[in-house]
Order: C-alpha cells, then structure tokens, then sequence
C-alpha cells in the first residue's frame, strides 16, 4: 500500500493498562495522510482507548499506563515532555456527543485560537468563519454568531464541535463516534463533511455503525479485546476480510 | 438481526436452486426436441418460458428486499451478488432452450431425409454437463469444480468451430439448402453461449469462494 511513503502517525507495538487492565496489546498500525481510516470492532474492543491515545487523552484518566510509542513526524508523543496542549492543537479531537461550551457560537470557534494566543481580531474572526465553513455551518449560523450554542440542534452542535476543532488548523482530527448521537439527516451531513475534510485532513474514526465506516472510511481496522486482528482497504475488508473474526464481526455473527 | 439475514438468505438460494432445476429439467427437453425434431415438444419449451422469467424476477426482487433492509457485508454479499448474477444466466440459458426450440421447428419444416444433418448430440450432452457441474460447485462451495466448468468451455468452442467448418462445406455443396444449414449453424451457437453462461455461473461461484473476480483472466477462444 501506499501507507509506507505517507504515514502521518504511526503507533509501534502500542500497549494500554488500566491499572491492572491491559486495554491494548501490541498495536502498530500505521495511518496515511489525508485519508480516513476507521476504527471497528465491539464495545470494550480497545478502538476508543487506542483513538484517545493517538492525542493523550488517556493522560486525562488516572492509573493509565503505555508502553511502545506513537510516533508523530519523527517524535514519540508519549514521551512525558511533550506539550499536551501543543500536541491536541496539531492532533484535534471530536466527541461522540458534542459539547460545546456554554458560549455563544462565535466563541466555541475562537476559544482554541485564544487559548493558543492568538489576539488579532481580524484574524480570529476570519479562521471562525473559514472554519464555519469548512464545517458546512456558515450559511446556517452566520446571522446569529453571538447566540448561545446550546440552542443549535444535535447535529449543528456537533459541526460546531468540528468547526472548533479545525479552528487550531490541526493536521489530524480523530473523531470518536461523531454521528452516533444524531439522526440519519444529521448523519449524513457529517458523514459529507468527513469526505470533504479529508481533502485537507487525516481523519481517523471510531464507529459503531459499519456502514458509516464503509462509506467514509479508506481503509479499517478491526480491534477486538484489546488487539488488532485486521487492518486493509475498507473495500477488501467489507467484501473479503482475511480473519474470520473480521468476517463474524462484520457479518453480525458474533458470539 | 442476523438470524433473519441467515433465513433471507437461504430462502433465496432455495429459489435460486429450485430455478436452476428447472433450467436443467428445460435444456433437457430442448436436447430431446433437438435428437428427435420433436415439434410439439419444442413447442412446449417455448410456451413454458415465460415461467421461468418470472422466477427470475421474483428471485430478483427478493434479492434487493435483502440488499435494502439488511446491507450484507462479506459473505452474505458475495452470495448475494452471486444469485444475483446466476439467476440472470439461468434466465439466458432458458431462453436459449427456447432458441433451440424455434431452430428445431424451422429445421423440422426444411428437413430432407436424404439431405446433411450434424450430431450434435455430444456438443449439447457436453454444455448439459457444465451447466451440471457449475451448479453442483454451487451447491457444494466446490471451486475446483468450477474451475473445471471453465477448462470444459474451451471444448464446447472448439466444437462449436467444428460445426461451423462442417456446415459452411455443405452450404457450398448444396447453396439451395443455405435456408435449412443456417439454421443448422445456429444452434451450435445456442449450445455454445448456453456453456458460456455455465462458465460464468463457474467463475460466480469461484468469486464467492474466493472473492477473486476472474473473469476475463484468460485469453478468450471466441
């Protein structure tokens, strides 16, 4: 595959412990730029904990524990003096039920530029529209920017989440099931906007619903128990997996 | 969920078989029709088609009741696309039963009992049999056997060429009788696109095996 020339980030046998609890065993797994790659597999398979490990959200739980590395442009991130802060700017982040702040509109966007100190006027209310739009939200709130979030449907909150996120410019944005929460409509236009961004963005996604996996996905990995049993072009994967617990999975014979 | 896909599915492949049963049981006939310039009998073959077009369209509709409601993936959407690709050969191998059977009708009317006639017993027992053994790899997953189907093809080709040489002598022999020869010719024709679409029902079965499409892998006799 073309991964080897592209690989943006990589993870090199990648173990997670809770406490005692090994959550990933061993993981590499390597992920081209500008592509999606979706994360599969059953509840407690590992694929959220592995995804959150990709920025340090992990950090944010106590007792966690990696060993192996997540290498970013040459610099394993799990190494204790990299800027958290830095890194989740470059390594962005959407939730499975949006959160925005308590803010208005206009806000939610230009809190991470802030928080990066970015100052100019101009230039904050510039990267909040341009983000809107890469966002597909611009047309639908540019007429009331100083309204509370909180008052936008699921599925606006949502795009709001990812205008905030691709504000910060970051490279990678993982999105960890980012349409779970909303309806088919409101589902579609995220799963749109996930083609449109990968234009400019490496998106990696975790998702429970494998027909969004199939349909927005270039390539999928599936984990199951904490280890990553097939990793291929979800093309391959979806019509000829290799493992026959892929195929069970997939298939819905599980268990 | 997946229970209810299981059954769908196999709901369907007993419509598929019991089709290709039925597509068999009317090569047969035409075959018979054919050894015997029977009339009535392809007269039969003829009228009865239209059965066999409306099995094809109801496997069809459930075909994409499962595509709609269930998304198969893996697997279930190779056999899926498989019968899919299968009923629609079996439905063109009927209707060239049928084909034989017109040919027999006309060849009936122009026969002469001292004029050229050709066997082609062993070129149609020879397409019978692939259309055979491609649904038995069906039925038993077999992809040795299909790949078999595909090798017996080349022969069915090679005997359809042989028809053509043998024919094409006696039109210039007897030009009066181009009529009654040509028809002759066409049904070497019929019985070699019938293989053809054994082979393919073969290479459907190889893809679902394997989820290798190859088709087209080899170089082509035509």
């Amino acid at each position: 595959m073309t991964n080897e020339i592209e690989t943006i980030i990589h993870t090199q046998d990648l173990s997670l412990f809770y406490g005692d609890f090994q959550a990933l065993h061993d993981i590499s797994l390597p992920f081209a730029q500008r592509q999606v790659t979706a994360l599969i597999g059953p509840s407690g398979c590992g694929k959220s904990s592995f995804l959150r490990s990709l920025n340090r959200m992990n950090d944010l739980t106590s007792g966690t524990r990696s060993e192996g590395a997540v290498i970013f442009e040459g610099t394993n991130i799990l190494e204790k003096k990299i800027d958290v802060v830095s890194l989740r700017r470059r390594i962005g982040m959407v939730f499975q039920k949006p959160n925005p702040f308590p803010k208005s509109i206009y806000d939610n966007v230009a809190y991470g530029l802030v928080v990066n100190g970015i100052k100019n006027r101009s230039i904050v209310a510039a990267r909040v529209e341009k983000s809107l739009k890469q966002a597909a939200l611009w047309e639908e709130v540019k007429d009331r920017l100083h309204k509370p979030a909180l008052g936008l449907s699921g599925g606006q909150q949502q795009r709001l989440c990812i205008a905030r996120a691709l504000a910060v410019e970051p490279e990678i944005l993982l999105m960890d099931e980012p349409a779970s929460a909303l309806d088919p409509i409101a589902t579609q236009k995220i799963e749109e906007l996930i083609l449109e961004l990968k234009e400019r963005y490496t998106i990696i996604i975790v998702t429970h619903n494998m027909q969004q996996a199939a349909r927005v996905s270039n390539t999928t990995a599936f984990f199951y128990m904490g280890r990553l049993v097939e990793v291929g072009s979800t093309n391959a994967l979806f019509t000829k997996p290799v493992k026959k617990e892929t195929e069970d999975y997939i298939t819905g014979r599980f268990g | 969920m997946t229970i209810h896909l299981q059954r769908e599915l196999e709901t369907i492949r007993r419509m598929l078989l019991s089709l290709g049963a039925l597509t068999e049981d009317r090569f047969r006939q035409a075959i018979h029709a054919l050894n015997d310039l029977d009339v009535e009998l392809a007269t039969e073959i003829i009228e009865k088609d239209q059965e066999i077009d409306l099995k094809e369209v109801q496997i069809e509709e459930e075909c994409l009741k499962v595509l709609a409601l269930h998304q198969p993936v893996a697997s279930d959407l190779r056999s899926l696309v498989v019968v899919i690709k299968i009923n629609n050969d079996l439905e063109r191998i009927a209707d060239l039963a049928a084909n034989i059977a017109m040919r027999v009708k006309t060849l009936a009317k122009k026969a002469s009992p001292s004029g050229f006639t050709y066997d082609y017993r062993p070129m149609a027992e020879k397409a019978a049999l692939m259309l055979k053994m491609s649904l038995d790899s069906f039925v038993h997953d077999d992809d040795a056997m299909a790949e078999t189907v595909r090798l017996m093809d080349r022969e069915v080709n090679a005997m359809r060429n042989a028809a053509y040489e043998s024919i094409k002598k006696a039109i210039s022999q007897t030009p009066h009788r181009a009529g009654y020869l040509m028809n002759l010719f066409l049904v070497s024709r019929h019985l070699e696109r019938m293989a053809d679409h054994a082979t393919n029902i073969a290479e459907e079965v190889i893809y679902m095996r394997r989820g290798e499409i190859i088709r087209h892998t080899d170089f082509m006799d035509e």
